[in-house]
């Protein structure tokens, strides 16, 4: 594979990572303010509701939507590293595999899977 | 305000941070917080988790634009990277045990000094020093320039990989991308050219910014409903900054962009000193 298709690849990568999020948000938005446009938006004081992953079992539908919209954006960036690693190591390039998989284990633990 | 009026307010204040950030080459996540806070009255953590998220999408978005150019150099970033990320998860677990008040000050002097930085433009192409550090780590690289492919040399790589670290610590702490500090660290202190490092930056603000996304997510400073409308209008925005660019005035902007982010600083260091921010 040569270099110039490999860009290819990551720029529309991260686009469709990024319009996906967007239209996913979009849509749980778009929901949201129908079903609650009459309620008090309040964000002055700090309440933690969503906690991780296990509030998508909690929370109204809308907000599950747009919360599974922004993991789409988060992941994005993430999968880019991934990619990164399957192109270094194609290159047989083992010191950047190893630099790759230790962005990507601080990514990981991050995101909770570690 | 009611559900339907604030998310149009967020949204087209938003938008409007999102098209100054992208003309200016500054993010326009940097002064939504402020704005969030100082205006809307919305909680600072609240605030920070929304303009996180929008700094993942803007930078993203911009990367794709970017790569095909071939300015980025890869092999900098995910190195760089090592050091961003790790900064980042712990700038985001620091989160939790500063106080409010002490995190905008924080916030308000990060704010003033880009301001500054942006104030003063990008300084002039320059002659690096070479680094074994550089050589051995593959990171010398090409990149197109107007008369053909120009090669670079990579100058002093542990002191730029000590800084990228305070980059991802700032950006953790206060859900910024902290697209200016890792400029400085590449293009003034690693001698990377500016092109370089502006596309580079970007490549890095996204990896970054997730690596504080995760720890944000987990402790609720992510809030679905106004995350909403934050990542939608300066996704919005920034789009509308990138067509706009060509027929742009960037220095007359910059100026008055430093402005809005000067006034926003001062305002966000008053109010936590004077108790308004809690």
């Amino acid at each position: 594979m040569t270099d110039q298709k490999l860009e290819q690849i990551v720029g529309s990568l991260l686009r469709t990572g990024v319009a996906a999020a967007a239209a996913v948000v979009f849509a749980g938005g778009v929901w949201y303010v129908a079903t609650g446009a009459a309620g008090i938006a309040d964000y002055h004081r700090f309440r933690p509701e969503t906690r991780g992953l296990h509030s998508m079992f909690t929370l109204p539908g809308p907000q599950v939507v747009i919360l599974l919209g922004l993991l789409l954006l988060i992941i994005t960036p993430i999968a880019r590293v991934g990619f990164a690693l399957v192109a270094f190591a194609l290159e047989r390039d083992w010191a950047y595999v190893a630099i790759t998989l230790a962005v990507l284990g601080v990514l990981l633990y991050s995101i909770g899977v570690g | 305000m009611h559900v339907l009026e604030f998310s149009g307010v967020v949204f087209a204040v938003s938008a409007a941070a999102g098209c100054l950030g992208s003309l200016t080459g500054l993010g326009g996540g940097v002064v939504i917080t402020p704005v969030l806070t100082l205006l809307l009255g919305v909680d600072l953590h609240f605030a920070m988790g929304a303009t996180l998220v929008s700094v993942i999408a803007t930078s993203s978005g911009a990367a794709a634009a970017y790569v095909r150019e071939g300015f980025s150099n890869v092999r900098v970033g995910m190195f760089l990277e090592i050091a961003t990320t790790a900064g980042a998860v712990i700038g985001a677990h620091l989160v939790a045990a500063v106080p409010v008040p002490a995190l905008a000050i924080i916030f308000g002097t990060m704010l003033l000094y880009s301001a500054w930085q942006s104030l003063k433009g990008p300084p002039p192409d320059k002659e690096p020093q070479p680094d074994p550090l550089a050589v051995r780590l593959k990171l010398n690289s090409t990149y197109p320039g107007r008369a053909g492919i120009v090669a670079y040399g990579v100058s002093r790589v542990k002191s730029g990989f000590g800084l990228m670290f305070g980059a991802g610590l700032l950006s953790g702490l206060l859900g910024i991308g902290s697209g200016a500090m890792k400029v400085i660290a590449m293009d003034q202190v690693m001698r990377i050219p500016f092109k370089v490092s502006t596309t580079t930056s970007n490549f890095m603000i996204g990896v970054t910014a997730a690596a504080s996304a995760g720890i944000y997510l987990r402790r609720g400073y992510i809030h679905p409903n106004l995350a909403m409308p934050v990542m939608l209008g300066v996704l919005a925005g920034s789009l509308a900054g990138a067509r706009l660019l060509a027929g742009a005035r960037v220095r007359v902007l910059r100026r008055l962009f430093a402005l809005v982010i000067g006034a926003l600083a001062v305002e966000m260091i008053y109010s936590s000193l004077t108790g308004g921010l809690k």
